[in-house]
């Protein structure tokens, strides 16, 4: 798989320019905050009307993943749907394309804030998923190591030749990896955030997303 | 006198006024269904519209709601209610006046809709939102009179449209109530009757005497007029001294960032120290307000500004106008001339200071424009669908309505006479479900239909939403400017989000004439401290930038035909013969191009002579084109006059790029993808209530904002790409910031008649266009000197001696 790579406790893994994480040796993908039904549950709280197809645009991306890393486990690190009544607004179609991807894989869903409990479809639901000497959870939490975690859809901005520049990225310490959200309709938040800069260490790369992936160190407060 | 009263001829012998003839003339038609007054500044316009509203309420106020006024600035009905308190004082009426904008409290918008007060004071947006209310019928009841002030200005916006569109609903429910527009000098009268009153012919349209004509001229020093450039920094000498020998000046820049680069030169040369200040669109508000409030105490004298002071409040004493850079457009030089001696019959005096040479021909071109009374203007097109959708969300907010009766009351507004009802329905459509190829929505339908055909919205508690996102100027992402130091530093004004966000600490930009050194950015401040020692390095604004109107350049073009060099400087008439004779000069229905080799590069000149916009439109076609040839295009400037592109490879068929059919096909290809049509989708999208802007409770940040609407833009794109947005997207963009309008008209009118020069080296008309930067220069003593080097050296290359 082409992308960027690098150790995180000893451990190879592969940043994809999706957004996606790929661990080679136990052909595992991971993704974060996937937000499926966002537009669902905005116009269901009286608010815009977003175009729905924001999940078909997720799925999309996603089935190209899981295909071209020929991934046996799939982790979706939380906040997978926007909330837990977003997937009942899924269309039959994209219900059947979620179980369609699942087919022959195991798929664990870890809870994010987002969606707190267990969703009505395929695969195993967890608050952490621990695979030594790697764990997988939505929330980062300080003092842990080898952490996989999502939940803050960080972006680094560049100025580049008087251009600026701005895309999701991974943060990359020695102890935790960030993952950018995956959604189509998710924003971001910078690095330069006091949250994201008081996570991450002094050592910090932020891996930008996109065709090329490159790694620069974390822009910080 | 016939028309007023005994309490008011008094009042008006004991102020030994008399009233001008068009005030007499609005008297006494006062009570036709609408009328219309053309006036030039000072000549007592607000007066002759409220005064029959005065006359009617002496006997009658007191009983809700008579005359509504309607401003396009909020500061504009601000001021108009001072102006309005004093003869109402004076006459001893017992008249509320009271003001509704943006700026007005929760409290006392509410009390205003229990009871509204005489005269209402307000804004289209606030207007918009008042009808919203299920209240409005009550409100409305009684009224009398609309006052539209300064419609020429919103009959070229739409947040007219969005006024028509309001009025109509107004009219809908006081069928009775007539209607009348101020407007300043126009090229079109009519076309603004009609815009009032949807083509009835029941609008009597007064014209004021225009006045003695203006005292108005070039700059007399003209010797080394630079060849590039905007800013007139070269003339700061001149006007300083024009100053001083005025009581009051008013210096017009075309855009903010040269208003803050020239208040600081100003300075920088203010011996005398004079009190001069500046006032601009992005600097604080209170800062503004004490600007505005020290010139009517007459403590200034002068003010650099932009045309946050075209339109509005009485200026006191100003006695000359300067204008520096081409006028780009008459009717706005009349209205800024205006501005000067503001008492009626009176000369205004002013003068114009071309920022470079070819400026010259473009503000002697302007002078005749201005003497012969030549104003430019573009037709309007039809009401957009944007504003439509908002409005048809904010008719849902009143209550239930019924589609055909919509329709109909929406054509019947001068804005939408010739929307068709497919259209309308798509609107109808968008709004109900969001008109999605995929019908998703079903269940959640922003506006469900009754069994009894009307339609209404499905959660009440919606309407607070929607209101709280009415608007039409789409403001920019802006940031507020803060001093450090101290606990909620002084507010210096705002810049745009994108250029806060290319600051890194230490650098150093202008704003409200002060340098300052960027230090941090905190939540949604710039933290800046004062850095009067340093050079700006960098100064970009947000605001427009005009673009050159079509009259002036055809009378430019017109003079190049007659070789009419009356009023131009020798410099200027010496450079101009010499493209005659080395080149050819452009000329009306043809289209010139030149192309020449230059330090290695091959290089096309393009004299489209069709605004800014249009020829940076053309120079990313063209260079498209010629990358599909292989040519190797290495990039374009443009000017309002001209683009130059270099390429790595000759430029042999010129003529062949210029197929109208592959230039709209290219078109269609860049459009999509490109930056212009993303901010044009963001502000109809923002209009149309697809994006909100505004969140009961909190504001979403800018930059979540911008990120949102890239993404809505690019899956509209992939999975519905002839949606209602969509469409509204493009027409917007082909008219405004692609113009690729103009450029088809161009096209059009000159046909077969382009006109290749093969030169040997470049021509004295394309030298300036080596220099121009494409933004607003960066600072620096030694840039000048070195663009005056090179385009000394470029002109002698050129075969000038």
């Amino acid at each position: 798989m082409e992308g960027y790579q690098f150790t995180l406790a000893g451990t190879s893994l592969t940043a994809l320019g999706s957004g996606a994480l790929f661990w080679p040796e136990k052909r595992l993908l991971c993704v974060s905050d996937l937000h499926l039904g966002k537009a669902d549950r905005m116009m269901r709280r009286g608010g815009p009307m977003l175009p729905p197809y924001e999940v078909r645009d997720t799925l999309m991306r996603l089935e190209a993943d899981i295909f071209s890393s020929q991934a046996e486990i799939i982790v979706c690190l939380g906040d997978s749907f926007d909330d837990l009544q977003a997937e009942k607004s899924l269309r039959n179609e994209e219900l059947l394309w979620i179980t369609r991807l699942q087919a022959g894989r195991s798929w664990i869903w870890i809870e994010g804030n987002h969606d707190p409990g267990p969703i009505d479809m395929g695969g195993t639901h967890l608050q952490i998923l621990p695979i030594p000497p790697l764990s997988f959870r939505h929330i980062p939490s300080l003092g842990e190591s080898g952490e996989i975690a999502g939940h803050f859809h960080p972006k680094v901005q560049l100025k580049l030749q008087g251009r600026f520049i701005s895309k999701p990225c991974f943060l990359l310490d020695s102890d935790r990896l960030v993952l950018p959200a995956y959604g189509t309709f998710t924003g971001g938040l910078k690095t330069q955030s006091v949250e994201l800069s008081s996570l991450m260490g002094l050592e910090a790369l932020a891996i930008l997303t996109g065709k090329q992936v490159d790694a620069v160190p974390m822009p910080r407060l | 006198m016939m028309y007023i009263s005994e309490r008011f001829n008094n009042w008006l012998l004991q102020k030994a006024w008399r009233l001008h003839p068009h005030q007499i003339e609005m008297l006494e038609t006062s009570q036709r269904p609408a009328q219309l007054l053309i006036a030039p500044t000072g000549a007592g316009k607000t007066l002759a519209g409220f005064l029959p509203s005065l006359c009617e309420l002496e006997t009658t106020s007191g009983n809700g709601l008579h005359t509504l006024y309607i401003s396009p600035l909020k500061a504009l009905a601000a001021d108009i209610k001072r102006n309005l308190m004093l003869p109402i004082g004076e006459l001893g009426l017992q008249v509320g006046v009271e003001d509704r904008t943006g700026d007005t409290s929760s409290h006392v918008k509410r009390r205003q809709r229990a009871a509204p007060p005489d005269i209402l004071l307000t804004t289209p947006e606030s207007l918009a939102i008042l009808t919203s209310y299920e209240d409005a019928p009550r409100i409305f009841a009684g009224l009398q009179r609309v006052i539209v002030d300064e419609i020429h200005a919103l009959y070229e916006s739409k947040r007219g449209d969005q006024l028509m569109l309001a009025l109509s609903r107004i009219l809908g429910l006081v069928p009775d109530l007539r209607r009348v527009g101020l407007s300043a000098t126009v090229e079109n009268p009519k076309a603004i009757a009609n815009f009032l009153t949807a083509g009835s012919k029941i609008c009597p349209i007064h014209t004021a005497d225009t006045g003695p004509p203006p005292n108005i001229k070039m700059l007399d020093v003209l010797e080394n007029l630079p060849w590039s450039g905007a800013g007139g920094r070269y003339a700061i000498k001149n006007v300083l001294d024009q100053v001083n020998k005025h009581k009051t000046t008013l210096i017009f820049h075309n855009t903010r960032a040269q208003a803050e680069i020239f208040f600081h030169h100003l300075w920088l040369a203010n011996e005398e120290a004079l009190p001069i200040a500046l006032h601009h669109g992005s600097l604080d508000k209170q800062q503004r307000h004490r600007v505005e409030s020290a010139m009517i105490q007459g403590q200034l004298r002068a003010v650099v500004c932009t045309g946050s002071l075209d339109l509005g409040i009485d200026w006191g004493d100003v006695d000359l106008v300067v204008q520096i850079g081409a006028p780009k457009n008459v009717k706005r030089l009349v209205q800024r001339i205006g501005r000067a001696n503001h008492r009626y019959n009176a000369p205004s005096k002013a003068i114009i200071v071309p920022a470079n040479r070819f400026e010259t021909v473009e503000c002697v071109a302007a002078l005749e424009a201005v003497h012969e009374n030549d104003l430019d203007g573009e037709p309007k097109g039809p009401g957009p669908l944007d504003v439509l959708c908002q409005h048809i969300l904010l008719v849902a907010c009143s209550g239930p309505f019924h589609p055909d009766t919509l329709f109909q009351e929406v054509c019947s507004t001068g804005s939408y006479d010739t929307l068709t009802r497919k259209d309308f329905d798509e609107c109808l459509e968008f709004c109900t479900n969001g008109g999605y190829a995929l019908r998703q929505y079903d269940r959640w339908q922003r506006l469900i239909l009754h069994p009894d055909g009307r339609y209404a919205l499905r959660d009440p508690r919606s309407a607070l939403r929607i209101r709280l996102n009415v608007g039409t100027i789409q403001d920019t992402d802006t940031l507020k400017v803060r001093l450090q130091k101290q606990k909620g530093g002084k507010p210096l004004g705002e810049i745009e989000e994108g250029f806060a966000a290319t600051l890194t600490r230490g650098d150093t930009f202008l704003i409200g004439g002060e340098v300052v050194r960027f230090e941090s950015l905190r939540e949604m401040t710039v933290e800046v401290s004062r850095r009067p020692d340093k050079q700006p390095k960098i100064a970009t604004f947000m605001g427009t930038k005009f673009t050159t109107s079509t009259l002036l350049c055809d009378r430019i073009l017109a003079r190049f035909a007659q070789k009419n060099w009356t009023g131009l400087p020798t410099e200027t008439i010496k450079w101009l013969e010499l493209q005659s004779s080395v080149s050819r000069l452009p000329m009306p229905d043809s289209l010139l191009l030149e192309t020449f080799p230059r330090q290695n590069r091959h290089h096309l000149c393009i004299y489209g002579f069709v605004g800014r916009n249009a020829q940076q439109t053309l120079g990313l076609l063209i260079t498209k084109q010629l990358e599909k040839r292989n040519l190797g295009p290495l990039g374009f400037v443009a000017t309002d006059y001209a683009t130059l592109i270099w390429a790595l490879d000759p430029i042999d068929d010129p003529k062949s790029l210029f197929a109208l059919d592959d230039l709209e096909h290219g078109l269609e290809h860049w459009l999509s993808e490109n930056a212009f049509m993303k901010r044009s989708f963001k502000s109809v999208a923002t209009i149309s209530g697809l994006i909100e802007r505004n969140m009961p409770g909190q504001r979403k940040s800018g930059r979540q904002a911008t990120f949102s609407s890239d993404i809505i833009y690019e899956t509209l794109r992939k999975y519905d790409p002839d949606h209602l947005m969509m469409r509204v997207t493009k027409t917007e963009a082909m008219t405004g910031l692609v113009d690729f309008a103009r450029i088809r008209k161009m096209l059009l009118s000159v046909g077969d008649n382009i006109e290749h020069k093969r030169l040997r080296c470049l021509s004295p008309l394309s030298a300036p266009l080596f220099l121009e930067a494409g933004r607003v220069p960066v600072e620096g003593q030694a840039v000048d000197r070195l663009i005056e080097q090179e385009a000394e050296a470029l002109m002698s290359e050129a075969g000038s001696t």
